[in-house]
This record gives C-alpha cells, structure tokens and sequence, in this order.
C-alpha cells in the first residue's frame, strides 16, 4: 500500500548566506505518523514553514506534493484550504476569548456576516468530544491548562478538515500525564485517517508513537527509519542525529562536593502582590560550593518564582525569611545586589525575558558586566570583541560571527549565550531554569558538559528542570517543590522518577 | 562590475540607512531643480540649517525616549516655558547669558525628572503623564506671559545663539577661515576614524567592504562634509546653532554607541525584562532619558526664543510633534530599541528641508501639511517594508 499523500522534493532554502535547506526529501504517506527528529538548527521547522506557506512559492526551490498534485503555496492559507494545518509551540490562542470562539476564530459560521453562535458552540462540543476533552466550551482558555490548550488547538484544525496535521513540539510545556494524552490522541486521529507529522526532541515519544522518523542533519535528509522493520530505537535516531554515538548523555563529573555553604535560605517566602499569595513559603534550603542542587516539581509549582526571589527580583516579589550567602546575611533590593553577591539567573525564557534578540552576540554576553570593559563608562570594544570571542569558543557557539543577531540563533546556541552572559559575570552561584527546553539531544549534552565544566570550576548551580531524566542524571541532590512548598529532599542515591513523582504531586 | 554588485549588496543591505541620506539628497535636487539653484544658495542652507536647530534637539531626545519604549508630549511648551523664563531672567532680572543658560538647562533636566519619576517610580504611562505635562506647561508659558505679553529679549550675545556666526578669524577668498578649518578638521577625522574601524575589523575577521568601495565610500561623504563646509563658508560661515547641534549629535551619538549607559538604553529598549533579568537599573535608565529629554527641550527653547529674538505666548506649539515625526523618518522603531542619533538630525533636516523648499516654491501651507504628512508616512512605510525584508 504505497498511497503517498506528501512529497517534498529537492527543497533548498537560503537565509542570506547561510543554507537553512539544502535538497531535502521528505515523503509522507497517508494515515501513518511521521516524526521529524533533528537538532536544533537541522532545519525541522524551516522545512515545515516551507510546507505551511510561511516562506511562500518562490523564496525556496525545489517541489511540493501534496495528494499528487503539485502545490505552489502564497500564503498560510493555501495551505490549510487543502488540509495543511499546523500548531506552533507556542500556541496561537487568545487568552481571553472561550473555546468555541477560539475554535471557529478566522473561520466563522456566518450568514451574511452575522454569526451563528449557537451552532458554533453545538460544534465546538463535537469537536471537543473528538479530542477528548469533555468540557464546556464557553470555558475562557486562560481557566484551562496547557495540556488542554494542545486539545483545544487540535479541535480547531479538525473543524478545518485537516487531512496533515503537523504538530511542533506539542508536548516541550505538558507534564507526563498530559503528554501521554496527546499522543493517545494522534493514535486515534490516525485510526480516523488523519496524517501526522511531528516534531520532537523527546525520543521516547517519538519511539512510542512513530510509524516512520525522518533525521534532518544540516538541512539535509540523513536518513528515514520504519518502525515496521525496528529501526527506530534510541540509539539509530542520536546516532543520524549528531552523526556519532553518543555513549552516556549525562557525563560523569569527578570533582567533590565539599560541606562549605555557599547559599542557605531560612524560612523563605516570597509574596507576588499581584496574585495576591505566597507564591513561595517557608522554604528551608541550602547549597554547597561543587555541588548541582536539582529542584524538581510540577509545573506552577512555585520554582521559577523561588528562583527569581532569590535573583533579588523584589519588582515582583516581597520576600520574608532569611538568606545568606557565604554565613553573611544579605539584603537584596535589586537584581543587580543578587549580582553583586555572586548569584545569577538563566531564565527559563529565553525569548522572552532572557536575551536581546535584536542584537547581536557580543551584546548580549557583554550586557550584565559592562564595567568590567569599561573605563569611565567608556566601553572598548576590542575588549567586548576579544571576550564574546572568547565566550563563542569556549562555549562551542556556532555562528558565522558574533556579530550575528541573536534572534536569529537556534535555541541551544541561544542557551549557550545566555550561560556565557552569566559566565563573564562571573557568579559562585548559577541558578538554571529548564536549562535545555526546547533543545536537541547534542545541545543537550554539550550544556551538560558546560555544567561540569563550571562546577570544576568551582561554582555550584541550582537546576530547576521538568525533566526527570536530567535532574537525576546531573543533579547531586534534588529538593521536590509542590504549591510553593519544599516537600522532600534527596540525596542522588535516594532519588528516584517514582520518588520525585510522589512528593510532587503531594 | 564586482564593485558594482557589492555596492548594491551593500545598499540593499543597508538601505534603511542609506535610504535617508538618499532621499535627503534626492529632496534637496528636485529643490534646487525647481528653484533655479536658489534653495542651494549659501544663504538659504545657512538659513535651513538655523531654523531646523530647534527641533533636531528635541528629536535626539526624544529618540531616546522612543527607544525606550515612551513617548512625550510636553516637550513643546516645556521649550516654549523654559524659554520664556530664559526672556524673563535676561530682561527683568537682568541676569548675565553666561548665568541664564546653565540655570535654563539644570530646570529643564529637573522638569524632565520630574516625568521620569511618574513614568518610572509611579508607574503613569508615559502618553498620560507627559499630557498632563502639555497641559501644565502650556498653562505656565501663559502665566510667564500673561503681564507683557511678548517678552523682547535685547541681549545681543543670547540673540547670536539662534542668530549669529562664528567668528571667521580671517576670510581666504571670500571664504570664511574657521569654518573651512572646522570642516577640514571632521574630514580628516571621519577619514582616520573609518579607516580605524576597518583595521579593527580586519583585525578581528569579520566582513569588511572591498578596498575600492571603502575609497568610494570616503570620498563620496568627505567631498559631501567638504561641500556643505563651501556653501556655508561663502555666506557668513558656520552659526552658532550649527555648531551647538554639531555638540549635541557628537555628544550624543557618543553616548549612546560608546559607553555603557548608552548600552543600558538600548538594553531597556529592547526588553526590559531581560534588561531588568541583566541588573539593570530600569527606573534609573527612565530616569536619564526623560532628564535628558527635559534638558534638551531647554535647549530647544533657548535656541527658539535667541532665534525670535524675543519669548512668545504660543512658542512650543507642536513643536513635539515635529520632533516625533522627525524621529520617525531619522528611523526609530516604535517597538523600541532601535534607532541612532544621527538618524534624528538628519529626518529634522529633512523635514526642515521640505518646509523651507516649499515655501521657495510658494507652495500653500494647506499641501505643505500634506504633503509633510505623506512624508513621514513614506518614511514609516519603507522602514517597516525593508525591516521585513531583513526579518
């Protein structure tokens, strides 16, 4: 049964100079699921956007097939006119609005430009039903989680009569359980006939679910793996991926973890006046100088916000209790007084709140230690050259110059500039928040070595991470954080995925 | 033909840069087309450069407030109070010019914190606080004039701000000495301070231009800087209000391209949450650029009142928003944290340019708003196509 309802031929795609695409294929058959895998860079997404109509007919070469006629897509919807849709990682919902106006939003039931609502609502509950989720759909998408956003986003291509639903990312911000729900989901959607494509960097996923997974490396096609014949096992899929076996992803680190106490918070709590509540209580923690504290926990279990309290973020944050770095008690109004006494921040967003995406490399790293390249306020830019320089080798950030913007950087070299920006500060203390979402398995592995690098170094980092495999693989001992409350500590041999789960959903 | 096609790799890379200058350069032909020659004449550029001195310094400063992501709209009568007061002290106080002006700028950078503190510490949306400032400061420049009406300022030295030229040492064939000096100077600088830069980056690999297009590149602005220098120099030389924008685009492109502070602006323009994430002070980043706003709307009004020889009841009016529109068209981003320096100077003399080529031409004030307007929405229109295009 060869019914091809894709084939991408010979697509080659150019970002001034730089080649994002060169002579990919990429052939999809009907009804199957069909994950693309890669590293951050390899070029997943652009191909995808090319598929949707983002980069229209034109600004690649090569073909597009879809159900054997030959596709020249204008616009984003052309594409879904013929069944294409997409979901983005971040979704493209409106907070404010419910379901159903969500669902039938730029699609409206209409009769001479007057809406149906009540039809809509009537469809909306169809929809919903399909995807299993059994909810009103006037609820306001704000009230409701993530992980049903997700559905709520695979309802809306349903009522588009989607034939191939391309999925990116959709499980990088749900937790297990949700995860676990979407991927039954596109199983059953596949019994119906719908196409998927996904993109993961979540291996035991795409091991789970996929019926074919094609490997891009360097914008190029490396290779496709059936499941039919066992092809796609953990192993085939990092080895096409970074072209070379990697043997452990969490590398071993020989350095001691000593008793001296670099940071300890007594009864700790931080107050968010605009919530109104304790976003973090009573925290009792310490860290010592050589060690990875990991702090695991669901999400909105108030890490990020502990993390942040603890930056001197006090814009957001009243905080009360008591914390110390080296025995001395600090004050801390700003974040530039966290600076000051050896702590920084790498923010879970980095899009967002963490990088200047409109300016280039050297900028961004020289941004948080700008007097120590200075003289009378003066920057000297051979200095700020020189160090970036440093930073981009040191830290393997590939980039034809630092003079790139980075925004237009993948998200592990994005990560890495963040680090490098905390590294030129210069801190004791490194607080990491989800340090690899949303990067490829040889990213990954590279900031992991970073990380060992720093503690040889001597510095200590706290890990907060969703990612039970990395807070067990890197972490020497793990505090679990549920409702703004530490629930347990374990030391590396105590802990467990089971354990964690347990105190996390206490 | 190499050379050819880097050029236009170049421009097409650049072209919101160059985009300016071009269409300056293009605007002031179909001028000088149009009136016979007249609008490049010595006396009327020495005439543009005068009269766009006022709002050029509002627009620097309020640049900077756009980049950071605010805007104000009490600059105008902020200018046009300040100036009266600047009349006030010089005729009734009898206070020496020498006084009167650093008095005139420390009330502007106080005015200015003032905004600062609502914007910044208070937490009042920029529109909203500096509104309130339009009313407020309209209201005292009333006040100040309310007994005499226009206040006539006499003091020859304030009246040669906005008037006056530098002196000329000795004239070489009809030309004025210092002036050719002063050009002379900005070439050679502009030459070793290029030439530099390109070592610099030489030094460090990264993507330089060809040999002969960097040549190109000097002579063709060192023979424009040359060029203004001969006309300016064959009428009265260099005013002083050339000279006092000249202080202020070197100071401040300075500023914000050298030192840290300037980093941190460009930083809070561009996402103050990082920049806050980074240890950066936001409020105190606010602070500056609204004092510095404040200061230069002082400057503003001391060259506009030295310029009328004399403080008015409606002096400032709309002065805000020429300078915004000016901002605009010099290329800043109303999401914030792009936009240069130089970029506003050169779209207040564009604008300056429009209004004095108009009324060379007797053009109606009716399709000169008009037309200005299609201006600034040309300028906006072809930032937004070409930073797509980079995107």
């Amino acid at each position: 049964m060869n019914d091809t309802i894709l084939e991408m031929k010979g697509i080659s795609k150019e970002f001034t100079g730089v080649k994002a695409l060169s002579n990919v294929n990429f052939q999809v058959e009907r009804g199957e699921i069909h994950c693309l895998v890669g590293e951050n860079g390899a070029g997943k997404s652009t191909l995808m956007k090319v598929l949707s109509g983002v980069y229209p007919y034109g600004e690649y070469s090569g073909d597009i097939y879809f159900d054997g006629q030959v596709q020249q897509f204008n616009k984003i919807s052309d594409s879904v006119d013929i069944g294409i849709v997409i979901i983005y990682q971040e979704l493209a919902l409106f907070p404010d609005l419910s379901i159903y106006e969500n669902i039938f939003i730029g699609n409206e039931l209409q009769r001479k430009g007057v809406l149906n609502w009540n039809e809509a609502i009537t469809k909306s509950k169809e929809l919903l039903e399909k995807v299993n989720l059994h909810i009103n759909p006037e609820t306001l998408i704000k009230e409701i989680g993530v992980g049903k956003q997700q559905l709520v986003e695979i309802a809306k291509a349903l009522s588009k009569r989607v034939k191939l639903l391309i999925l990116d990312e959709p499980t990088a911000a749900l937790n297990d359980t949700d995860s676990a729900n979407l991927l039954n989901l596109l199983k059953e959607l596949k019994k119906q006939g719908i196409t998927s494509i996904m993109i993961s960097h979540k291996l035991n996923e795409v091991i789970a679910i996929a019926d074919k997974a094609t490997v891009l490396r360097d914008g190029e096609t490396i290779c496709t793996l059936d499941a039919t014949r066992g092809e796609i096992t953990e192993a085939a899929i990092i080895k096409n991926m970074v072209g070379r076996e990697i043997e452990d992803i969490y590398p071993k680190r020989n350095h001691p973890v000593t008793d001296h106490r670099l940071l300890e918070l007594k009864n700790w709590s931080a107050y968010d006046g605009h919530l109104g509540r304790n976003v973090a209580e009573h925290i009792d923690l310490h860290v010592n100088y050589g060690e990875i504290v990991g702090i695991a926990g669901l999400m909105g279990a108030g890490r990020t916000e502990l993390a942040l309290s603890i930056f001197g973020n006090s814009k957001k944050y009243k905080t009360s209790g008591e914390l110390f770095v080296d025995g001395q008690p600090i004050q801390l109004k700003h974040t530039s007084d966290a600076i000051k006494s050896g702590i920084a921040y790498v923010t879970e967003d980095r899009k967002g709140d963490g990088l200047f995406l409109l300016q280039d490399i050297k900028n961004n790293i020289s941004i948080s230690n700008l007097k120590d390249l200075s003289a009378y306020g003066v920057v000297n830019d051979n200095e700020e050259i020189r160090t970036a320089e440093e930073y981009r080798k040191s830290l393997g950030i590939k980039t034809p110059s630092i003079e790139q913007k980075v925004g237009n950087l993948s998200g592990g070299n994005q990560q890495k500039v963040s680090i490098g920006k905390w590294l030129f500060v210069g801190p004791k203390l490194l607080i990491l928040d989800e340090p690899t979402r949303g990067i490829d398995v040889g990213a990954k592995l590279e900031i992991y070595t970073v990380m060992n690098k720093l503690i040889e170094s001597g510095m200590s980092i706290i890990m907060i991470s969703s990612e039970l495999g990395e807070v067990l693989g890197m972490s020497d001992r793990v505090y679990v954080m549920a409702k703004g409350e530490i629930k347990g500590e374990l030391s590396s041999n105590e802990a467990s995925q089971e354990k964690i789960m347990e105190l996390a959903t206490q | 033909m190499k050379l050819l096609k880097e050029a236009k790799a170049l421009l097409k890379h650049n072209i919101r840069d160059y985009g300016m200058y071009i269409a300056l350069l293009v605007i002031m032909l179909i001028f000088t087309i149009l009136t016979d020659g007249l609008f490049m004449s010595s006396r009327n550029i020495s005439n543009l450069i005068d009269s766009s001195g006022y709002i050029a310094v509002l627009a620097v400063g309020v640049m900077l407030v756009i980049v950071i992501r605010h805007i104000d709209l009490s600059i105008g009568f902020l200018a046009g109070f300040l100036g009266a007061i600047a009349a006030i002290l010089l005729v009734q106080f009898n206070l020496p010019v020498f006084l009167v002006i650093p008095i005139i700028l420390i009330l502007g950078m106080l005015a200015g914190s003032v905004t600062g503190f609502l914007v910044a510490k208070v937490g009042i949306p920029a529109f909203v606080a500096t509104l309130a400032g339009w009313l407020i400061y309209r209201g005292a420049l009333l006040q100040a004039t309310e007994r005499s009406g226009t206040i006539n300022v006499n003091n020859e030295a304030f009246n040669a701000i906005g008037n006056g030229y530098i002196p000329s040492i000795s004239q070489v064939g009809g030309l004025h000495l210092l002036s050719l000096m002063i050009g002379a100077a900005a070439i050679l600088y502009y030459i070793y301070s290029m030439i530099k830069n390109r070592k610099n980056k030489i030094k460090y690999s990264f993507d330089v231009v060809s040999n002969p297009l960097f040549i190109i590149q000097l002579v063709l602005v060192s023979s424009l800087i040359g060029y203004v220098t001969w006309i300016l120099a064959g009428y009265n030389g260099f005013s002083w209000t050339m000279i006092i924008i000249l202080i202020v685009l070197v100071v401040y492109h300075f500023i914000t391209t050298k030192t840290v502070l300037g980093r941190h602006i460009y930083a809070v323009g561009s996402n103050p949450e990082a920049a806050h994430l980074s240890g950066i002070n936001v409020s105190k980043i606010t602070f500056i650029v609204f004092g510095s706003m404040g200061m230069l709307s002082a400057l503003s009004g001391i060259l506009f009142t030295s310029r009328l020889q004399s403080a008015t009841t409606t002096a400032g009016t709309l002065f805000e928003l020429d300078a915004i529109a000016a901002a605009f068209v010099g290329g800043v981003s109303a999401a914030g944290g792009v936009g240069k320096v130089t970029g506003a100077v050169i779209g207040a003399v564009v604008m300056a340019t429009l209004v004095n080529g108009m009324n060379l031409l007797g053009v109606g004030i009716a399709s000169q708003y008009m037309i200005r307007g299609g201006v600034l929405a040309l300028a906006v229109i072809f930032d937004v196509m070409t930073r797509r295009q980079r995107a």
